[in-house]
């Protein structure tokens, strides 16, 4: 296997962590908000921002096997 | 790898652009929108609050309208009742001073009576006394004008005085 | 009209606008355009280049030509870009103030002096020729200027409405922009800095929101979108570096304190924790550059992708499927403009917040 199909492997794996990891803030973001709809909107911002965080390793996980 | 190299002239321009962008926007748009807006919702709250002061207000007005109604109301009551009194303590006023005055007048005419009645019988018991008087001595001028009689008299009076 | 024509015609129109030229002239050998790769065609989209190119009619590429301006080490030069004729493999030679310049994948190289063509070494890299500073105006600095005419437009006209009407009632483009400024206040800055402070970052908050957010947009309006500005990580690293220095800046006591001797946990911790705070706080920033850099360029290459599937398989049977699923994802698109522009600007608000934080 070259190196780049090991550095798409790496992405891929990247990938699935942060899916795993943005779905759980999602999940969880919808009970929150059923349970408590009235403060739906702050619910909303925080799990944006959590999966942002979330995405960004993910990325940064893309980012080197590109890099390699 | 070239992807994720940062191009220095495009970082370069960047800088720049931004910075003119970001001062322009700041000066021309960032500034009045902002003011403008910040202005708005000040007045808003202001004009808010200037509305619920008015309504304190109505509603202070209300309750002193209110009040003054009730005290004109107790007021007049107050005023009717005096009245009422008054008119009940003149009639009864006059009742007992005309009460008063017809006692005193029967009073005074019964006391005159009762002096012209004394007045009345002092005089006949003097007539009365005189009468007696004069009728005695006739009687007695008729009863001495003789011995005998006066002996009589003497006699019966010393039998019906006993001495005991 | 053959498959090429509309290939050409297509891709330039729809998306890209790549030189096909260049290729042509490259496998001219092999007669013919029916060797179509997609990588080549998508890296070329989403990266910088020196002309603006509109589209291809017939193979020739229409562009609009834009200046080079190189800082060599004898001084400014410059020159239109069109006197590379559209040539992106370093053979056209632009002879300049006694310089020799060409352009080899998107870069303009200063030949040595004395050579008269560009040598490659094994792995293609240049060997006698040197990279000057360049600082020209590329595609993608003409479509941030383009932007930054279209936010100036906006904006100003939006704030002359504030200043016409004496209720300062929004009318017209206000009723539009007013919303995202009290959204930008009221749901990014006032939340994350705190109810004190926030006024100071307000215009740097809205100008860096705008501005990737209309980016963004512009790079999925067709012609306009052949520039990849907000998927460009020189443009993302630039942005993130304002928010980095501005958070130094404005960092208080209580915030330096926390990166460099981290109260509250005994010494041992708090040597081993400095470091790691130190790490942190280019790290966010980073994250920041790639997060941007990242989804708008993930963005624009799966649509390309979508769309090179058409040439790939050299049928239009293909088509429908491309164009739904590029239709699908555009739309996708549209949404993560906008969360792309918030989450960089409520993280940037975020890290403000985090650096002006009183002690509690």
């Amino acid at each position: 296997m070259t190196i780049t199909g090991i550095a798409a492997i790496g992405a891929g794996i990247a990938v699935v962590g942060a899916g795993y990891g943005i779905g759980k803030i999602g999940g969880s973001a919808m009970d929150a908000m059923a349970r408590q709809p009235e403060i739906q909107g702050k619910i909303q911002t925080s799990a944006l921002i959590l999966a942002a965080f979330v995405e960004a390793v993910a990325l940064f996980g893309v980012v080197a096997s590109i890099i390699s | 790898m070239d992807l994720i190299t940062p191009g220095l002239g495009l970082v370069f321009w960047t800088v720049i652009t931004f910075l003119f962008l970001l001062i322009i926007l700041k000066k021309y748009a960032w500034k009045p929108i902002l003011g403008a807006v910040g202005d708005r919702e000040d007045g808003i709250k202001k004009a808010l609050a200037s509305a619920e002061n008015a309504r304190k207000e109505m509603e202070n007005l209300h309750a002193d309208n209110e009040r003054i109604l009730k005290e004109a109301r107790a007021e007049r009551e107050a005023l009717l009742k005096e009245a009422r009194d008054i008119k009940v303590k003149l009639i009864d006023d006059a009742k007992s001073e005309a009460e008063n005055q017809a006692n005193k007048i029967i009073e005074q005419a019964q006391a005159a009576i009762e002096s012209e009645k004394k007045a009345a019988m002092a005089e006949l018991k003097n007539h009365v006394a005189e009468l007696s008087i004069d009728i005695a001595e006739k009687v007695v001028r008729a009863e001495l004008s003789s011995k005998d009689k006066q002996v009589q008299l003497v006699e019966s009076m010393l039998g019906e005085a006993k001495l005991n | 009209m053959t498959l090429s024509t509309f290939k050409n015609v297509f891709f330039s129109a729809l998306f890209l606008t790549i030189s096909f030229v260049g290729y042509a002239q490259e496998a001219s050998g092999d007669d013919n355009d029916s060797k179509f790769d997609a990588k080549e065609m998508i890296m070329h989209h989403v990266k910088d280049a020196h002309e603006f190119h509109i589209f291809d009619w017939n193979g020739k590429p229409v562009t609009i030509s834009l200046p080079v301006i190189l800082w060599t080490d004898q001084g400014l030069v410059t020159f239109m870009s069109s006197e590379f004729h559209h040539d992106d493999s370093g053979t056209q030679i632009v002879e300049k103030d006694g310089l020799r310049f060409v352009k080899y994948h998107e870069k303009v190289y200063q030949l040595d002096a004395g050579t008269q063509e560009l040598v490659f070494d094994a792995e293609h890299h240049p060997t006698n020729a040197t990279l000057p500073f360049d600082v020209s105006i590329t595609r993608n600095v003409f479509m941030m200027w383009v932007s930054v005419i279209a936010l100036l437009l906006i904006f100003i006209s939006t704030a002359k409405v504030y200043k016409k009407s004496n209720d300062k009632v929004p009318t017209g483009i206000a009723g539009f922009i007013e919303p995202l400024i009290i959204f930008v206040r009221d749901d990014i800055a006032r939340p994350m800095i705190g109810d004190k402070k926030y006024k100071k970052y307000m215009p740097y908050l809205l100008t860096i929101f705008f501005f990737i957010w209309i980016n963004n947009i512009f790079g999925l309006i067709p012609f306009l979108n052949s520039a990849n500005v907000s998927g460009n990580i020189a443009f993302t690293v630039t942005l993130a570096a304002f928010t980095l220095i501005i958070t130094s800046v404005s960092g208080n006591k209580n915030y330096w304190k926390h990166i460099f001797w981290m109260p509250g946990v005994p010494v041992p911790m708090k040597i081993f924790l400095m470091p790691i705070e130190i790490i942190g706080m280019f790290v966010k920033p980073i994250s920041l550059t790639i997060r941007l850099f990242a989804n708008i360029t993930a963005g624009h290459i799966i649509i390309l992708s979508l769309m090179s599937l058409i040439f790939i398989f050299e049928t239009f049977a293909i088509a429908p499927v491309s164009v739904g699923f590029s239709l699908f994802i555009l739309i996708i698109e549209i949404v993560v403009t906008a969360i792309q522009a918030y989450i960089f600007t409520i993280l940037s608000a975020l890290y403000i917040g985090m650096a002006t934080e009183e002690e509690h």
